[in-house]
């Protein structure tokens, strides 16, 4: 597409213009699928709880999130006398922005990626601990004490589940041998054998299994979810660290925790589900375009996030932090010990160990 | 370096809070996420009923005891009327006996059905109640088919109840009894052995005998700490020694014990309404004593003396002997006791009301401490508070 510009734009002005497209793309597609995401989240979450959801706005409610949208919009903002105006409303700047930014380097089809970096896993993990910002800002600068307590909670948590995310994508590192995502997915190809929740091109298979399941929680606390969403919990924090927000800073915390969650779907089926690729290598299946696939399986993952939501209780403070450090931290630090000798093992054309 | 001070972190859990069951408003005062301090402030709620009642004629009160814990409101009643029956002497005819233990029973129900889902709630789990409340509608309907409400039923008054089953009644209740043990294996399946909602449970807010003892406890709160303690077995009333039910008791006194004990509460309650609906004799359904129980409308067009009757029950009422008395019953919540004093008027010189719940609530702190935040919404959740008994 860049090219296509830049042969009647000039280099220069091709590159601005196709690139601006192309984000705007992403970024529009995105949103719109968000509101359905959103939409299918509460169905699921209704369904479960013997209701029927949202079913009023437009057929089968599939309008819901658009009403939402601009209910949001068209309300005043509100902003408590004692909070610290820059700082409140810069938090769910922080927030969205950052969950926008980090789907610069998410490959969503073969070639489909904005920003093709060679360190594109290091990127979104450094993204998504920026992310801790927001919120800690939002519950300081509401100046209040239910969200104070909330930001406490999530900077703990967020940093206590990133370390064991940190381990997980190593391991899928060593195996694929590169930071850039679009070869991680490559490395999966040629059907569902190959994805690294089944065994990948280890000579053991279902080896990374344990880290599907790790990366697979460690998401859930990552992104506030229940049986970790603390920071928002209902029965002890009212709504944590959004407790003083409305309008549209609070549509943007809201798009933001959703567009995380959302990109944390797809960092699932990148790192373990094989990304674009069809789960067979045959002819019916190869002719659906990549991206359909891709979509496909961040929309499975996220019916497991919604589920895991209408299910679970929350867990405690010191037991979630007891999950993370002293169960996910250690199982993940082994297990990347273990995958690092067996690459060597297996693996006697990598380059000599110093 | 310079001495810092360090000051307690309290805040306000309510009035207005998703978790306060209620207007409840505690203050916590906290080290971190640990509780040091948990001040219950009540008051919120509260309608004088207790003031109210010494002005209303007998027959006027029954409405108030609905009010109270309005998650059971027919145990209320039944408190009140056991008590005024006492005092009057009459005999409640037994087919009236078994409306009455069966309505108690529903009302156990929709109050732990409340109550268990909703303690699930505070620990974070938002399906259950969902389930609960589905079920909860099915028994409103047998309350408002019986009584014309769903909620605030006035239904069993002194001397007996208001009205007979209608008929078809039965079957329907038939039905619920075997459709409901179905629901209950369902919530069950989802927290019995959920991992997360044990860990938040088991060991926390540990009431020993000695606590239950000391601070007043009754009801599950009680039998969830090993203490076989139940009104309907230890001072049997209506038709209570007559049925086949079980007592079951926790062993550990912690939350997840009294979770269990409310599951399984529901499931002799279950056993206790199919025994009701098998053994209902025919027959009368209030007393038969004319200046007690008023008058059926037929009877009315031909009787001048049951057109006497109606009238004066229905402006004056009537009076009973002085004395004084208590009764209670085993609500769900607790001992629901009603202490009256009479003065020989058709109105009760003093009615005092004890409810399980405020005896409940004033030991959040003794079972909080030490705790950490997220365990006060738990606690709480366990210890069934309705604020229309505790404000009263």
């Amino acid at each position: 597409m860049i090219a296509f510009f830049q042969s009647f734009l000039g280099p220069e002005w091709g590159f601005a213009v196709g690139y601006t497209l192309a984000i705007l793309a992403l970024a529009v597609s995105l949103l719109v699928m968000l509101a359905f995401l959103l939409l299918f989240d509460r169905k699921v979450w209704a369904a479960v709880q013997m209701r029927k959801g949202p079913n009023v706005v437009g057929p089968f409610g599939l309008l819901q999130s658009f009403a939402d949208f601009f209910k949001f919009v068209f309300k005043e903002i509100v902003i408590p006398a004692g909070a610290d105006k820059t700082v409140f409303l810069l938090a769910p700047l922080i927030t969205f922005v950052l969950a926008m930014a980090a789907w610069a380097v998410v490959p969503v089809g073969e070639g489909w990626v904005i920003a093709d970096i060679n360190v594109g896993i290091l990127y979104i993990f450094a993204i998504s601990s920026l992310g801790v910002y927001g919120i800690i800002m939002g519950g300081w600068a509401s100046n209040s004490k239910y969200p104070f307590l909330g930001g406490l909670r999530s900077a703990a948590q967020m940093v206590s589940y990133e370390v064991a995310i940190g381990f997980v994508i190593i391991t899928v590192l060593l195996v694929v041998g590169s930071l850039n995502l679009s070869e991680i997915v490559r490395a999966q190809a040629g059907g569902i054998q190959n994805w690294f929740v089944i065994g990948g091109t280890l000579p053991v298979p279902l080896l990374l299994l344990p880290m599907f399941v790790i990366f697979f929680i460690s998401a859930l606390a990552e992104t506030n979810r229940p049986p970790f969403d603390l920071p928002e919990a209902e029965s002890e924090l009212v709504a944590g660290y959004q407790v003083e927000y409305s309008s549209t800073p609070y549509l943007l915390f809201m798009i933001g925790e959703y567009l995380n969650i959302v990109l944390m779907c797809a960092m699932i089926s990148i790192l373990f589900l094989g990304g674009w690729h069809p789960p067979v290598d045959l002819v019916p299946f190869t002719l659906v375009p990549g991206v359909i696939w891709f979509i496909l399986k961040v929309w499975v993952i996220f019916f497991l996030f919604a589920m895991v939501k209408a299910m679970v209780p929350r867990y405690r403070y010191d037991q979630l932090m007891r999950l993370g450090w002293k169960l996910f931290l250690p199982t993940a630090l082994v297990w990347t010990i273990l995958i690092a000798g067996l690459m060597i093992y297996a693996r006697p054309d990598l380059p000599p160990a110093l | 370096m310079a001495e810092t001070q360090i000051r307690n972190f309290s805040i306000n859990f309510g009035p207005q809070h998703p978790a306060a069951h209620g207007v409840l408003r505690l203050v916590l005062e906290l080290d971190g996420e640990i509780v040091e301090r948990v001040d219950p402030h009540i008051g919120l709620l509260h309608r004088g009923t207790e003031k109210l009642i010494e002005y209303k004629t007998y027959l006027q009160s029954v409405p108030y005891f609905d009010r109270l814990d309005y998650v059971a409101p027919m145990s209320q009643e039944h408190g009140f009327a056991l008590a005024v029956e006492k005092l009057l002497g009459c005999e409640v005819p037994r087919r009236a006996q078994f409306i009455r233990v069966l309505f108690s029973e529903i009302s156990r129900l929709l109050s732990h059905l409340l109550n268990v889902t909703t303690q699930v709630m505070d620990v974070g789990a938002l399906t259950p109640p969902l389930w609960g409340f589905e079920e909860r509608e099915k028994l409103m309907v047998f309350y408002e088919r019986v009584s014309g409400s769903r909620m605030h039923a006035a239904y069993i008054r002194p001397g007996g109840v208001h009205q007979d089953l209608p008929p078809g009644l039965a079957d329907y209740i038939y039905t619920f009894i075997e459709e409901f043990p179905a629901v209950l294996d369902d919530i069950e399946g989802l927290l019995t052995e959920n991992r997360i909602f044990k860990q938040r449970n088991v060991d926390i807010g540990v009431v020993d005998e000695e606590t239950a003892l000391a601070w007043g406890f009754s009801g599950v709160m009680v039998r969830g700490s090993g203490m076989a303690w139940d009104l309907r077995r230890a001072q049997p009333y209506e038709v209570y020694s007559e049925l086949d039910f079980d007592i079951p008791v926790g062993r550990n006194g912690d939350c997840y014990d009294r979770y269990l004990c409310r599951m399984d509460e529901m499931r002799e309650s279950i056993k206790i309404m199919k025994q009701c609906l098998d053994l209902m004799p025919e027959g009368p359904i209030k007393t038969l004593d004319k200046k007690i129980s008023p008058p059926r409308r037929g009877e009315m067009k031909h009787s001048m003396e049951a057109l006497i009757h109606h009238f004066k029950l229905y402006t004056e009422g009537y009076h009973v002997p002085p004395g004084e008395v208590y009764a209670a019953v085993e609500a769900p919540k607790g001992e629901f006791g009603v202490y009256l004093v009479a003065d020989g008027t058709n109105k009760p010189y003093r009615c005092k009301i004890r409810a399980p719940g405020f005896a409940h609530l004033q030991a959040m702190d003794h079972l909080c401490k030490g705790h950490m935040l997220a365990d006060v919404s738990a606690v709480l959740g366990s210890l069934d508070i309705v604020f229309g008994e505790i404000d009263r």
